[in-house]
This record gives C-alpha cells, structure tokens and sequence, in this order.
C-alpha cells in the first residue's frame, strides 16, 4: 500500500476563481523521498495543507497511511510530521523551549524520541539557550526539522524547508532527509530549486497546479526527446537575439553563462549549423557544444509545450 | 493536562519576555489610574476669578475673605471698568469675574436686598456652571448668616447631601470605568493578537497538524490572560485606595469573581475577533475601534447615558462593559450585596455564553 494517495483532487482559493491545484493524482511509496518540483504558485503549499489535513480539497480524495485525510484527520494527526513553508517556530523561545514545547504538544518527550533526532539536534545543541529568533537561518531549519520530527512520524512533509537556506546548510539538509529516509520514514518535500530535485528518488514537476511529469530524476533527464546545446558569446546578449531570429531554433534561453538551445529538425549537423550562423554574425569568443539536459531543461521544455497547447 | 501546562508556561514566556506586551499590561493601567485621576478630572480646583470690588464695605470684605479661603479659587482683587473684563476674558486665564456694585453694601443693609454680578467664561460651559454653583453658595451662606439672630425671612433651605461620596471625589465614577477600560483593552487586544501572531508565523498550522484539541489551544491561550488580568485588577484596587482615596465599601470577593466574568466575556471577544482577522494589525484594529470606543462611550462613565439619543442607548445595551460598570459601581462605592446585582450579572453571563459559543465553535480546525 502506498504511503500516500492523491486521487483526482482540485482544490481552488476565491470561489472557484483561482485554481491552485488541478486534478492530481499522485503516489507515494512506502520509505520514499518524494519531490514536489515547480515555482512559486505552481500548488505544492496546497497538496500539503490537504495532505496534512489543513485544507478541505474541492474534488478528489486523498489518504496518508491508508486514512483518509477528510475522514480520519484526527489519526492523520497523530502520525504525520508537518514543516510548513512559513513556519518560523516560536522566535523568542530558547532552542530547548521550543523543542520541549512541541514535544510535549505531540504527546512525547525529548528523552523518549531522541535517537530520531539525535543526529540533527547534535548540531544545535551548543545553542540550546539561545532564543530561535537569533540562531542563522541554517540553524533554524534543523530546529524546525527536529520539531516536526520530535514525535517519531510516519510520514513527513516539508513544504519549501531550503527556500531562504544557503547553500552549504541546504546540501547538510538534504544528507540529512537521506540519513531520515534510511530510518524508513516516508518523506514528501517541496522546492522551487532544480538543483535539488536530483537528490529526490522519485519527482513530480508541478507547474500552475497540474503535474507535468512523474519520475525518477535520471528517468526525467533521460526522456528529454532532442539534442540540447548550449552556446556563448562575448555579447551574449545579442548572441540571445540572434538565435532567436533564426527559423531552425526550436527553444533558446539562458542558463547561466551559457544559451541552451533546441533544435526544431534535431539533426545530427546542427551544432555546425549554429556554429557557422553565430560566426555569420559577426560573434567573438563564440562556444558551441552539446550537453547532457538538466532536469530544469525538461521544465522548461515541458512549460513550453503546455503553454502552446494551452494558448 | 501536560500539554496544557507546557502550552500555559510558553504563553507566560510570550509576555513575559516581550516589553511591549508588558508595557500595555502593566504601564497602561498606571497611565490610565494616573490620568484620569489627576490629569482628567472634572472637578474645578484652582480656577482664577477677579472680584471686582466697587463697594469696599465690611460686608464684600467678609465675603471675599470666604471665597479666598475655599480651595476651589484663585481670587485676584481690583477693580475693571466694562472692557477691562472683555480683555481679562480675552487672555483665557480668567474663568469668572465678580464684580459688587458701589452701593452693594449700602443697599445690603438698608433694602435688605442688593445685586452682583458674575460673569463666567461659557466657552466651557461645564466648568462656568460649577463656578457660579460655588460662588452663589458662598453668597447665600454669608446671607444665611446675616440672617441668622435676626427675623429670618420663612424660605426653604435645602439640606444637601451627596449620598456615597459626600466630599464629591470624581475619581470614584471613573474608577469603575477605567477598571473595564483595561480589561477590554488587555484581554480583547492582547488575546486576539497572540493567537493572530500564531497564524502570522506558522506555528498555527502546527498546532492545528498536533494531536492536541484545537479548542484547547483557546483555552492555553486564554488562562495566561485571565491570570494577568486579575493580578491587574489587584494592582488598579491597590492603586485607586492608595493614591485616589477609594474606599471598597462591599465584598471584595464578589468584586473579584465579577471581574472574573467580566473578563472571560472580554476574552471571549478577543477570540472572536482572531478568528477573523489574519494579521496583528487587523486584530488590533478590530479590537481598538470595536470595543474600546464603546466602552469609553457607550458604558456611561464618560457621559450619561441618559442624555443619549434613545437610539444609542439601545446600542449601550449590547456593550459589555456597560453592565459590568453598573455592577463594579454597585458593589465598590455604594457596597452594595449580590442581590441587587443579579440582573446585570445575569447579562454579563448570557452575553458570555453567547460570546464565548461562538467564538468555539467558529474556530477553524483546518485552516478555511
């Protein structure tokens, strides 16, 4: 049985005039690190919020552990661990404060559940006395980590929890969820970041409230159908413009210091193709080669497709 | 029960570690004690009045001598012609001028019957009235006096007696007020802004996801509030007797356990009013502008409530603080025993339970 089941659920915000989520439906495995991958506004906030029994769904029914999120919310509640987008945790309460009240709202005590927590809660030990509002935002996110975790949870959803994060506290968050994962704890995590969607075993790329695609990352990246470029220049700017003037480009956008472009015919002498027309124009420093996609290539590849079919 | 306790202690480091919230619950009373104890009152004390003395004869000598001696003046003697007044008036120091004609001694004793005049500055109004009161009595005592031994005249001579407050002590009347001023201030705003900040932080939708009964997040919510509250109440009790020379004259146990009610209908409130508004200003704002104008205008401390428009006193009805201001007056100042404040204690509580039944049972489990 899977942990957790969306089945056609739509939910939307403002009496039907806002559509948050659009006909999901999704499975989560037992013992899996899931990743709800899309940007802001894309409805990652409100799958969880129904999902953790905060929001009623419009149409479609949901369940985690095999209970059903309208139905039995209560027990739902009992064994879920939630770390809301916002959350922020009680920011003039001690480290200790903190941790001790949300083990007692659970019903548990730090002593009881601290072998789950251990491995987190060693970092922030030194600072147990210190009020949460003025520990570094890193810091933060372990203790709100250790607050949803406190209670031992079956399932665990972290809504956004590396958004504001740097990004040497983002990859210890996410070698952490790993060590959780080992622990057989199912887990079901937002972010906006692409880079991140790689360390997920399986994710669905969300975008304006429906699922483009669901898969395991390498799955994802292998699908990618065409060849993929990318290019410089030394005016890149301009580089942009002219690709985008010549017919044979399918997509091109920049990624970093580099274009990555498509190709409408995707023919194995394009690169040369590309090559002679950025030269034709009069390009310094120019670079052209083929590269592997990167899942946010397929996001943007698949966003295009919707909007043309769309519009 | 654990989890109430631990929930109660957090609430109780939220105060107590914010100065803000400390300042509100503990200077505001102060301020407000203060305030309209010395700053605000209404009683005339030390008003300047020029007498104008145009008769000079044993008789205006006598009575300026009582006038000097009453607290209630500052009296300055010399004589103004007609436009001396008007530019006395002018300078807005001068509240009342008396002026005694040149015969006023001459006709005293030979008509039996003379005249003054008193002109008072009825720009504000209250404040000429209460003059003239004092200065007329000052003259009639002193002709009561000159009657005395002699044939008096038969007339009707009031004997007045200000029944509760025989030295008219102002702070007593607002004392009761200000007492259900703080209460809707502290308990209403302060509740309701910090089950708000919950929301504004996040932390509600946690609280929501735990295994602990969201109505038992009210009620942590709520105790730390009617404790504080009470502790407050003790504090403005001490401060009134202390500083403001209040007597209880009742019980100070029903005192106690009205306010306790009267607290709870205020909490009530502010827990209604968080679970509408999403943000601590629209908290704040809800509670300022919906409950502390009606208590300070509608609860008739401030202003009778039977000078009203009859359409406003209706309203008054529906305001809390109303009945509990009848009740706090009945029972501090006039000592007054439960039985002949049941009525209003018995609105109080239907308005509590009203109050309090839906504030609970619109509390949101989830989060729309």
């Amino acid at each position: 049985m899977n942990s957790v089941i969306l089945e056609g659920i739509t939910k939307t915000y403002d009496d039907g005039n806002v559509m948050a989520v659009d006909n999901v439906s999704l499975q989560v495995k037992p013992g899996e690190l899931f990743g709800l991958i899309g940007p802001d506004g894309a409805g990652k906030t409100s799958i969880f919020r129904i999902l953790t029994t905060l929001l009623l769904a419009d149409k479609g029914t949901a369940s985690v552990q095999g209970l059903d999120v309208v139905k039995d919310y209560r027990k739902i509640r009992n064994m879920i661990g939630y770390m809301p987008g916002k959350f922020s945790l009680y920011q003039d309460l001690t480290v200790k404060e903190n941790l001790t009240f949300f083990a007692t709202l659970f019903g548990t005590t730090i002593a009881e559940n601290y072998e789950v927590i251990k491995d987190i809660y060693d970092q922030i030990k030194p600072f147990n006395d210190r009020r949460a509002g003025k520990l570094s935002g890193g810091m933060k996110q372990k203790l709100a980590l250790c607050c949803a975790l406190i209670h031992k949870p079956e399932v665990l959803f972290l809504d956004e929890p590396t958004t504001g994060v740097d990004v040497v506290s983002r990859r210890e968050f996410w070698d952490i969820l790993n060590q959780l994962k080992a622990q057989g704890i199912t887990i079901m995590v937002s972010t906006p970041y692409m880079d991140e969607a790689i360390l997920c075993e399986r994710i669905a790329l969300m975008q304006e409230g429906s699922i483009m695609q669901v898969d395991t990352p390498q799955q994802i990246i292998r699908s990618y159908p065409v060849r993929l470029y990318a290019a410089k220049a030394d005016n890149i700017y301009k580089l942009v413009q002219d690709f985008r003037m010549l017919d044979a480009v399918s997509s091109c956008y920049a990624f970093g210091e580099y274009l990555h472009l498509t190709m409408k015919a995707d023919k194995p002498g394009d690169i040369d193709a590309l090559r002679e027309y950025g030269i034709s124009h009069g390009h310094q420093g120019l670079e052209v080669k083929e590269i592997e996609p990167g899942i946010e290539d397929t996001f943007i590849r698949l966003m295009n497709r919707k909007a043309q079919t769309n519009g | 029960m654990k989890q109430l306790l631990v929930f109660i202690r957090k609430e109780f480091y939220h105060v107590f570690r914010d100065r803000r919230t400390l300042l509100i619950m503990f200077g505001l009373p102060v301020a407000q004690i203060l305030l309209f104890g010395y700053a605000l009152t209404s009683e005339v004390k030390n008003a300047h009045i020029i007498i104008s003395d145009q008769s000079m004869d044993a008789n205006t000598t006598k009575i300026i001598h009582k006038i000097q001696s009453s607290s209630y003046f500052i009296t300055e003697v010399k004589s103004l012609a007609g436009e001396e007044i008007d530019a006395a008036f002018r300078k807005g120091v001068v509240r009342a001028v008396l002026i005694f004609p040149p015969q006023f001694g001459e006709d005293l004793q030979h008509k039996g019957k003379a005249n003054v005049q008193i002109v008072a500055d009825g720009a504000d109004p209250n404040t000429a009235k209460t003059i003239i009161n004092y200065l007329t009595a000052i003259l009639g005592d002193y002709q009561q006096s000159l009657a005395d031994g002699a044939s008096a005249p038969p007339g009707i001579v009031p004997e007045l007696r200000m029944l509760y407050n025989p030295e008219g002590n102002g702070s007593l009347n607002f004392i009761p007020g200000v007492i259900a001023l703080i209460f809707m201030i502290v308990c209403s705003t302060l509740t309701s802004v910090s089950i708000v900040r919950e929301k504004e932080l996040g932390t509600m939708e946690i609280l929501l996801v735990s295994p602990f009964h969201p109505i038992m997040v009210l009620i942590a919510k709520a105790i730390p509030f009617l404790v504080l509250s009470l502790v407050n109440f003790t504090f403005i009790l001490v401060l009134s007797v202390g500083f403001l020379d209040i007597a209880i004259k009742g019980s100070i146990l029903l005192l106690f356990a009205e306010s306790t009610l009267f607290i709870i209908t205020c909490l009530s409130v502010g827990l209604l009013i968080s679970n509408i508004a999403n943000s601590q200003q629209a908290a704040m704002l809800i509670s300022m502008m919906g409950m502390m104008l009606p208590t300070l205008l509608l609860t008739g401390f401030m202003y009778p409530l039977d000078n009203m428009p009859y359409i406003l006193q209706l309203i008054s009805n529906v305001v809390p603080a109303r009945w509990y201001y009848l009740i706090v007056k009945a029972v501090m100042l006039k000592g007054l025993g439960f039985s002949y404040i049941w009525k209003e204690t018995l609105v109080l509580v239907g308005m509590t339970t009203v109050l309090l039944s839906l504030a609970l049972l619109k509390f949101k489990t989830r989060l729309s």
